[in-house]
């Protein structure tokens, strides 16, 4: 499973909820009941235990995705395996040369020399594997582990302008200096 | 007189102009609108065959214009409730509407004369860095017409602000502040009042930063010496942004606390959670932003934080509250099923639901492979375009409904029907290209998005065809007019609402 896939089925999981809900409810609204108040107090008297519910949900769900920040500390040194420069440009990249090693935390260095950018990197298949923003004045650093050898794309995710959509490159990852052997 | 349209909503011959300008002009700026989004859907599956500078140019005239008229259109909303609780100046509401009409030929003016395509958002430097596709002047025009447009909003808010005040003393006693933690709620104190002054607090707000930025990047434009910070730059236009579009849900879902009671026959009156709901979202609204900020890594990581776990929690008051108490009021109600009953609570699934991919992709670690896909507009298009638009097109068919009593023929349920499962499959398609990381904003796609971006098109179509027959029989009703016509006495509810 990849987080794409993850993130589909817990939306459609949710969205069907809610339709059942509606369709649930939908389906009695044409009859009347003979105490209204009663039939709102009940509802009512339901809601409580749904609010606990989608809290303590959305505590677990906070802890879980938060526990490791997701985000690379910013400031001072990360100890990397290996550090990319990248520049953005209207439109294209500046990545500085040489291959990728596999298999151990790369630090890109993202910068933008004009306007706002996206860095994304993508796999052979086209599914997007990370991303950070590409800002003039700032370099946000992002830590990522090429899991396979190969050639990776790098696409642009912020607009900018008319040729955004073709603003492309590759990464070209090796395997690790000791898996060659 | 009935119980659907009580007397002190009746409209004044100035007033009914007013609206019927407000309300056909937003349908068919909708209409357009929703042909550039097909336009642009068509081209990406290669059904048809523009340049990437009109692609964006579309895009940027659809992006900004939609944000506009979803606005417009919900300030209708809320002057036509709120003016039975608080004296309101029509002159004001007009002044809106003309100075909105002058803020909107600008921006045409900048896009399709000037070529401006720097997006709805004007991300700062993209205004400036035109790569010779548009000028400075075409930026400045753009930026200008958000200015006008903002200026009007703000008159339209700070008449409300004064007459809300003028009633209930302060903005506090309007919200409910008084009754959070303890003493008899005064139920009869209108839901209308609470929203309204929600909104006025929040885009006030909204439209002040909004209003900073643009300055900020006009005299940018002009004396590039004055540089920008591009991070606090996207920090203010993401706040404004956030904002403005949410209080445009929040003006429209007054006409859902209003109007559903009536097809009901059920109250739907202030409760101590209702309260606690709109002051709470009153504070999320502007401190949950930086969620469109997750991958700018050099920001300040407890506001990401704090935009994921806020992000969270405002889907709390619009589950368990607004769509809570909707289905709530209707259930065994011996509903009446009329197009505005239909189309609101149309409009409550596609909040409900549409806020759930959007508070999935709230979560960083799912931001990070999901930002700037086509799982964003995925997301705001289910609660836009299931949402708030069924909203206004309610509250337009219950006015409509004064005029003739004859909207809620075949017709029309053919046009809900078609409009909802077209519009369930236009959003699912940016939902399932999303998930398979197709990115937004692409003017050109590769072959494997194709059966994404025409199954869209034929959708987007579908969706336009039940709009446009919403638009004629809406304005058709509208203009056929007559003071004092009110719907045949059969329209009314079994029961009186409170």
């Amino acid at each position: 499973m990849t987080m794409q896939n993850d993130a589909w089925v817990i939306s459609l999981a949710g969205i069907g909820l809610v339709s059942l809900l509606f369709i649930y409810v939908i389906a009695q609204a044409g009859r009347t009941a003979p105490d209204p108040a009663a039939v709102q107090k009940k509802a009512y008297a339901l809601r409580r235990p749904f609010f606990w519910a989608l809290i303590v949900l959305g505590i677990g769900v906070a802890y879980g995705t938060l526990r490791t920040f997701p985000i690379p500390k910013q400031q001072g040194p990360l100890h990397p395996a290996q550090t990319v420069n990248v520049v953005a440009h209207q439109w294209s990249w500046e990545i500085s040369p040489g291959p990728i090693q596999a298999g151990v935390p790369i630090e890109f260095d993202v910068t933008s020399a004009d306007v706002n950018h996206g860095f994304a990197i993508f796999d052979a298949h086209d599914r997007l594997l990370t991303q950070t923003q590409a800002m003039p004045g700032y370099t946000n650093r992002l830590i990522y582990t090429f899991a396979h050898p190969g050639t990776y794309r790098v696409m642009c995710l912020e607009y900018c302008g008319v040729a955004h959509y073709g603003m492309m490159d590759e990464l070209h990852v090796v395997a690790r200096k000791g898996d060659q052997q | 007189m009935n119980a659907l349209y009580p007397e002190t909503e009746a409209l004044a011959p100035r007033d009914r102009l007013v609206l019927n300008l407000y309300a056909i002009s937003a349908l068919a700026v909708f209409l357009l609108l929703m042909l550039f989004g097909l336009t642009m859907r068509a081209a990406q599956g290669r059904w048809i065959n523009i340049s990437p500078e009109v692609f964006y140019q579309l895009m940027t005239a659809h992006g900004a214009g939609m944000v506009g008229i979803v606005g417009l259109a919900s300030s209708a909303v809320m002057w036509f409730f709120l003016r039975k609780y608080v004296r309101l100046s029509t002159g004001i509401f007009l002044a809106n509407y003309l100075l909105f009409l002058l803020g909107a030929a600008l921006i045409l003016a900048a896009v399709f004369i000037g070529g401006f395509g720097a997006g709805w958002t004007f991300l700062y430097p993209l205004p400036v860095h035109t790569m010779g596709i548009w000028s400075i002047n075409a930026s400045a025009t753009f930026m200008l017409g958000y200015l006008v447009i903002g200026v009007g909003f703000l008159l339209f808010y700070l008449d409300a602000m004064l007459a809300l005040i003028r009633v209930y003393g302060n903005l506090g006693r309007a919200l409910g502040l008084q009754w959070l933690f303890g003493g008899a709620i005064d139920k009869s104190h209108p839901t209308t009042v609470v929203a309204s002054t929600m909104v006025i607090i929040v885009n006030t707000l909204g439209i002040l930063g909004g209003a900073i930025v643009l300055v900020m990047c006009l005299i940018n434009a002009y004396v590039p010496q004055f540089t920008l910070d591009a991070l606090l730059v996207k920090n203010l236009i993401y706040f404004f942004g956030h904002v403005f579009v949410n209080c445009s849900i929040y003006m429209a879902v007054i006409g859902v606390y209003e109007l559903l009671p009536r097809y009901s026959g059920r109250p739907w009156g202030v409760s101590r959670p209702f309260l606690w709901a709109w002051t709470a979202s009153t504070v999320m609204v502007l401190i949950v932003y930086p969620h469109h900020l997750m991958m700018d890594y050099v920001m300040p990581h407890w506001m990401l934080v704090t935009g994921q776990i806020i992000s969270y929690l405002s889907g709390l008051p619009v589950f368990l509250v607004t769509a809570y108490g909707a289905l709530t009021n209707i259930y065994r109600s011996g509903m009446r099923w009329r197009m505005p009953a239909m189309l609101i609570v149309l409009s409550m699934f596609g909040w409900a639901a549409g806020i759930v991919p959007a508070i999935v992709d709230g979560t960083i670690t799912v931001n990070e492979v999901m930002h700037n896909t086509m799982w964003v507009p995925g997301h705001f298009h289910f609660y836009l375009l299931l949402g708030v638009l069924p909203m206004v097109l309610a509250f337009l068919y219950h006015v409509a409904g004064t005029r003739s009593a004859r909207l809620d023929t075949a017709g029309d349920r053919l046009s809900f029907a078609v409009y909802l499962l077209a519009g369930l499959a236009f959003v699912g398609m940016f939902l399932a290209g999303g998930r398979a990381s197709e990115p937004r904003r692409y003017a050109v796609h590769f072959a494997e998005w194709l059966p994404y971006d025409r199954v869209a098109a034929i959708a987007a179509a579908l969706v336009i065809a039940a709009m446009l027959l919403f638009a004629i029989r809406i304005s058709g009703a509208l203009l056929k007019a007559g003071p004092g016509e009110r719907a045949a006495p059969d329209e009314a509810p079994a029961h009186r609402p409170g």
